[in-house]
């Protein structure tokens, strides 16, 4: 229990700083040193997210749907080239341009293409979300298989293992913290994904509403999506954290050599 | 990026029931950032089925070449190595962080396609013959350096081969540690004998442990001389007979050099 509470306590300075700067806007804003409608104050956000609610909320869903499947898929790609990448020297030598090959596209233009091609349903945007949140997943994990002492696997042979053994009991579990590491980095990506997907075509979705909205001048509105956006990808990489406290009890023990992360 | 290794294959090794080990007029050279380094030259030793031969050298006299030899991680470029299968417990522990120590000697099972509980259950009686009772949901990083190295050892002896290559086992330890872990290890080899090729920087390691002790030449490495050390176990250093083997031990290696 004082574990968690010295955790919160920790929390305490950048909330203050987070309270600070909206203090800080509030006062910017209200002062009326900007029109209402350019930059909206965060009690005028407030006010939109109360008064929106459901339209808000209504086109999370769709948005935090198409993050989640992306993620999915993405997190099944990644993992997957860098299982296979790892075990094949062949592979490495075929596939690894290309997966760097792949980062190079210019996701705005290629998201709208994409859109010609498949439509305005959910398929584009899960392109998208997958292209740009394979990539850490991939790359992370690959390098923490690779990271492997080799010594422990020249162990694995002598004591008889077969290459899957040495892959299931040490390479594996060495490459999770790995793993975890670039699922962080793909959940924020995935966020900023979506959005660069719906806004290159798209009926509904959070980022279909940023791009309507602001038209209109319902600039407030806007902004709340975008808060209920960091939100979501808050909420992602703290539970990505939290799964990770889980599955690597290990790596957060007190050791004799005090923790590793 | 380092190559991935390929599991061996099963070849069939030219093996009677009871060989012990034989490595005969070996070499061993690897090709190195700078030409070829030739790590062993002639290398000859012989160990009896249940005997106990330390071989002492100087640090990268290729006793570590030896033992992957004998293990059969490497094949010779010349000559013969003929032994029993054997398995290796290297320098460092190799303890898996996330595993518990029971899990970690237990590995060494579970490597050969034995099942999780099966393998607990062979592993466990062996941590109360070796004083770690109590510690078997410990992780390694709980553990003190004695105590890794002997579930280490547990994971050697799990492997349930003939011929135990021990590289520098109590290198890593403080003196007093090793003190009380050298006992232990004559203490277990001789409730489960085995034929044991143990390397050691230490002279005197090898005078306590070994029933042979064999001096290796720097790199290219190969035996100089050998010593018999037929004194009952347990041996202590203070003994006399202790002290002038060791003394012998250390001239055949400083005229080696």
């Amino acid at each position: 229990m004082s574990g968690l509470l010295r955790r919160v306590g920790g929390a305490l300075p950048a909330l203050a700083i987070v309270l600070a700067l909206i203090g800080a806007w509030e006062l910017y804003a209200a002062g009326g040193a900007v029109d209402s409608l350019l930059l909206p104050a965060p009690h005028e956000i407030a006010e939109a997210l109360w008064r929106d609610r459901a339209l808000l909320w209504d086109n999370f869903l769709v948005t935090a749907g198409e993050v989640l499947l992306g993620i999915v898929v993405a997190a099944v790609a990644g993992l997957g080239c860098a299982v296979a990448i790892h075990l094949s020297p062949t592979l490495r030598r075929a596939v690894y341009p290309l997966l760097v090959a792949s980062q190079t596209v210019p996701i705005p233009i290629f998201a709208s293409l994409l859109v010609v091609w498949l439509g305005f349903g959910l398929a584009p945007k899960l392109v998208v979300i997958a292209l740009i949140a394979f990539f850490p997943i991939a790359v992370t994990t690959l390098d923490a298989l690779a990271g492997v002492d080799a010594e422990q696997r020249r162990l694995m042979r002598t004591l008889d293992a077969s290459r899957l053994r040495t892959f299931r009991f040490v390479e594996a579990p060495a490459a999770l913290p790995g793993l975890f590491s670039g699922a962080k980095i793909a959940v924020a990506v995935a966020v900023i994904g979506a959005v660069f997907a719906e806004q290159s075509g798209s009926d509904k979705g959070l980022g279909h509403l940023v791009q309507q909205a602001v038209p209109q001048l319902l600039t407030a509105r806007a902004y709340a999506a975008v808060l209920i956006l960091s939100a979501f990808a808050i909420a992602l990489f703290g539970l990505l954290s939290l799964a990770e406290r889980l599955a690597l009890p290990w790596a957060f023990e007190e050791t004799r050599g005090g923790r590793s992360r | 990026m380092p190559e991935v290794t390929e599991a061996p294959v099963e070849e069939p090794r030219p093996v009677s029931a009871h060989v012990g080990v034989r490595v005969e007029n070996v070499s061993r050279s690897f090709g190195g950032r700078r030409g070829a380094v030739q790590a062993l030259r002639g290398m000859s030793l012989r160990a009896a089925p249940g005997e106990v031969v330390a071989v002492v050298g100087a640090s990268g006299c290729g006793k570590s070449t030896l033992l992957e030899l004998i293990c059969g991680l490497q094949e010779p470029d010349g000559g013969v190595v003929e032994a029993d299968p054997a398995v290796l417990m290297p320098q460092r522990d190799l303890l898996l962080p996330w595993a518990t120590a029971l899990d970690n000697a237990a590995l060494a099972l579970r490597a050969r396609g034995v099942g999780r509980e099966e393998a607990r259950a062979a592993a466990r009686p062996w941590f109360a013959r070796f004083g770690l009772a109590g510690f078997e949901r410990s992780r390694p990083a709980q553990l003190s350096g004695g105590m890794r190295q002997r579930v280490a050892f547990v994971r050697t002896l799990l492997a349930g081969k003939p011929v135990l290559a021990l590289d520098e086992p109590f290198a890593a330890l403080d003196a007093l540690t090793r003190q009380e872990v050298q006992a232990w290890l004559a203490q277990a080899l001789r409730e489960a004998p085995r034929t044991v090729v143990l390397v050691t920087h230490d002279v005197e390691e090898a005078v306590l442990l070994a029933d042979r002790v064999v001096v290796m030449s720097p790199r290219p490495g190969r035996a100089v001389a050998e010593l018999e050390v037929a004194l009952p176990q347990p041996r202590r250093r203070t003994d006399p007979a202790v002290v002038a083997l060791r003394e012998a031990a250390l001239r055949a290696l400083g005229a080696g050099s």
